[in-house]
């Protein structure tokens, strides 16, 4: 088997590129890829592309390597990963419709995000104004004796975001589930291209809402390794200290929705003032209650004063007070275990094919965090577990958020035990490059690659959310499941809709 | 589990005495509401493109502390049973006619909301190939709240500046 770093050595390396290296190759390289990563020895962390080129970042687990390959295919064509790797299928078709980059193979011909609703054809290729309009979105058949489809979506009954779910039932058990995406595009991409710096990283913490700080830190953890430069050591600290405040607001959240989903109200009321104290402690600690637009490229915006360390100090005495209680009782209550344990089960093979991160990837037996690999300041000196389960249901999803809470709130505590002293924020040099992070919000790693121009503005910008390889992973936990459980499923990924769609 | 209930029982409530102008705010949005429309006002929400931070804000209305079902107001699964349309992000291309069809949907006398700094004119995301623009770009707005996301205490005084907005008529 040819290591990660042998294939990235055949190609030719781009200079600059940073933290990893990425090298362009050539065909027959790009389906060495392919062929690895059909084998699994390699898992697709990301595919994207630029007019005439397609990039895809690679992890070798084994060796703890992650590598980007480039393709140029000026004639906008590409040999399809999907064909022989099926993660890649709606990244693929993401290509297709953003950049009219056709992946030679595939047999899926449907467009993705393209609704055909915006105008232009192609928006970041060609721009095509005058086109033929798409044909009518073809769900896959599913045939057979009194099969009965359940359309649901675009708007759904809950406050949640929009997507469209398209249930096969036979009777009350799930067949399969389609689900058609897309719907909150946004373009994030073409408002990225020409972006002053800070727009754009205005712009990136606002992809999933959710996962502000995570997207916030991706992208300038990606600006800072392109420009070659470090930030102190007191924004990296506070960075992490808002991005574990973050995964605990979400986990809270999570645990008593997916509660809720079983109509176990007690629980979500009380994560519920759980979740609140979070924002209300991140909101007196870094002036916002989400922390939006607090972690900057070159350092952070805030500082933390002894009253906002007050105050976190306040809600940890008080998560760790109220949170076991809850903990016993998810566990002690047998109509609830009733509902979540065997429900939704997602295998390892799976997990392990689309590289899934975050719980959903924990919970059936995958332990990648980007935390620990490739790894980022300062999680390489702080004590921390990475949760790990195998029975991939529900509440082994449930599961693994309590554990990460746990987790999550003795990392803040040792962060504010030694807050180094120093400045906050550095300012960026000037400088082109191109860089690219890996970043471990609360779902899952983010991706975020990024490639300055010389007169200091945004080329491009590529994000890339944890959801893109967990939301196939529900139409398979949901099978053979029934209807009413798919709620329950749902909400134990708890996928992003913007994140996906951009 | 016992014990947490006996708690919940006995226990004072975390819903706040919120401080003025808020707590008076919250009453008087609560006689307004029952004198407006002798009942309760129900809100069907719809996020229209939004990045899910104003829905975070939206849902934390009913944790224990702001605890809106307290003043009659509440959330219903269908625009069919909706009062009010509370409407969040910039609206895309692909959202546009779930929206329009939404609003169509919900009978008169109905008001529009248009919820964060993105609802107002599309706010970052303005000018991109795949956005209309602010929510009033497709469907009539009866009010605006800014913020990004906007608080849930500003949640709750547009909400009032909503009623004072329909008894002026
Ligand atoms: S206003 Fe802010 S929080 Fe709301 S949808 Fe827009 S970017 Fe997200």
């Amino acid at each position: 088997m040819t290591a990660l770093i042998d294939l990235i050595q055949q190609g030719r390396p781009v200079d600059g590129h940073r933290p990893w290296p990425r090298a362009i190759v050539d065909a027959d390289l790009w389906e060495v890829a392919a062929a690895h990563l059909a084998a699994g020895d390699w898992s697709l962390l990301d595919l994207w592309g630029e007019p005439d080129r397609v990039h895809m970042t690679l992890l070798e687990e084994a060796g703890a390597t992650v590598g980007t390959v480039s393709l140029d295919c000026p004639d906008r064509r590409y040999p399809s990963i999907a064909r022989r790797h099926p993660p890649a299928l709606r990244l693929e078709r993401t290509l297709r419709d953003l950049y009219g980059l056709e992946p030679v193979g595939l047999a899926d011909d449907r467009a993705w995000l393209d609704h055909d609703r915006w105008g232009v054809r192609h928006p970041l290729g060609s721009a095509e104004q005058d086109f033929e309009p798409l044909p009518k979105y073809r769900f896959l058949p599913a045939e057979g004796e009194s099969l009965h489809r359940i359309p649901v979506g675009p708007v759904h009954a809950g406050i949640i975001e929009p997507g469209h779910f398209r249930f096969t039932a036979n009777g009350e058990t799930v067949v399969r589930l389609e689900e058609r995406l897309g719907y909150v595009h946004k373009g994030i991409d073409s408002l990225m291209a020409g972006a002053a710096i800070e727009r754009a990283a205005m712009l990136a913490g606002r992809t999933s809402g959710d996962s502000t700080v995570a997207y916030a830190l991706a992208f300038s953890a990606a600006v800072e390794a392109a420009l070659g430069m470090e930030v102190p050591a007191r924004a990296v600290a506070l960075r992490a200290v808002m991005a574990e405040l973050e995964r605990l607001a979400n986990h809270f959240g999570d645990i008593g929705a997916i509660c809720n989903d079983a109509a176990f109200a007690m629980m979500h009321a009380h994560t519920g003032v759980l979740r609140e104290r979070v924002l209300r402690a991140s909101d007196a600690a870094f002036g916002h209650r989400l922390m939006r637009d607090r972690v900057v490229p070159g350092g952070v915006a805030v500082d933390l004063t002894a009253d906002g360390i007050a105050a976190i100090r306040a809600l940890l005495a008080e998560a760790h007070r109220s949170f076991p209680p809850l903990v016993t009782l998810y566990d002690e209550t047998a109509s609830l275990q009733d509902r979540t344990v065997t429900t939704g089960i997602v295998g390892e093979p799976l997990v392990r094919q689309y590289a899934a991160g975050g719980y959903v990837g924990r919970a059936s037996g995958r332990s990648f965090d980007a935390r620990r690999l490739p790894g980022y300041a300062p999680y390489a000196d702080l004590p921390f577990e990475v949760p790990v389960r195998h029975d991939g249901d529900v509440n082994a999803r449930v599961w693994i958020r309590i554990q990460e809470v746990g987790q999550s709130l003795a990392l803040i505590e040792a962060l504010l035990e030694r807050l180094p002293g120093g400045p906050l924020h550095v300012p960026l040099p000037a400088g082109s490059g191109e860089g690219a992070a890996l970043v471990e919000g609360f779902r899952g790693d983010v991706h975020a690659w990024v490639r300055i121009a010389a007169d200091g503005t945004v080329e491009r910008c590529r994000l890339r959310d944890p959801s893109w390889f967990q939301w196939p992973l529900l139409e398979a936990a949901i099978e053979g499941n029934i209807v009413a459980d798919f709620p329950l499923c749902n909400k134990s990924f708890n996928c992003s809709y913007s994140g996906h769609d951009l | 589990m016992r014990k947490l209930l006996l708690d919940g029982l006995l226990k004072r409530p975390l819903t706040e005495p919120a401080p003025p102008p808020d707590d008076a705010g919250l009453a008087e949005l609560a006689t307004r509401i029952r004198r407006k429309l002798g009942r309760s006002l129900s809100i069907r929400e719809v996020d229209a493109g939004s990045c899910n931070g104003c829905e975070l804000e939206i849902h934390a209305l009913n944790n224990a502390f702001y605890d809106l079902d307290r003043f009659g107001i509440r959330f219903v699964a269908s625009p069919r049973h909706a009062d009010v349309l509370l409407v969040t992000g910039p609206v895309t291309r692909n959202m546009r006619e779930a929206l329009e069809r939404t609003w169509n949907a919900t009978p008169d006398p109905k008001w529009v909301v248009a919820v964060g700094d993105c609802a107002l004119d599309g706010g970052l995301f303005a000018g991109s190939y795949a956005v209309e623009g602010g929510v009033s770009s497709v469907i009539p707005v009866d009010l605006h709240i800014r913020g990004c996301p906007p608080s849930p205490t500003a949640l709750l005084q547009g909400l009032l500046a909503l009623l004072e907005k329909a008894e002026r008529g």
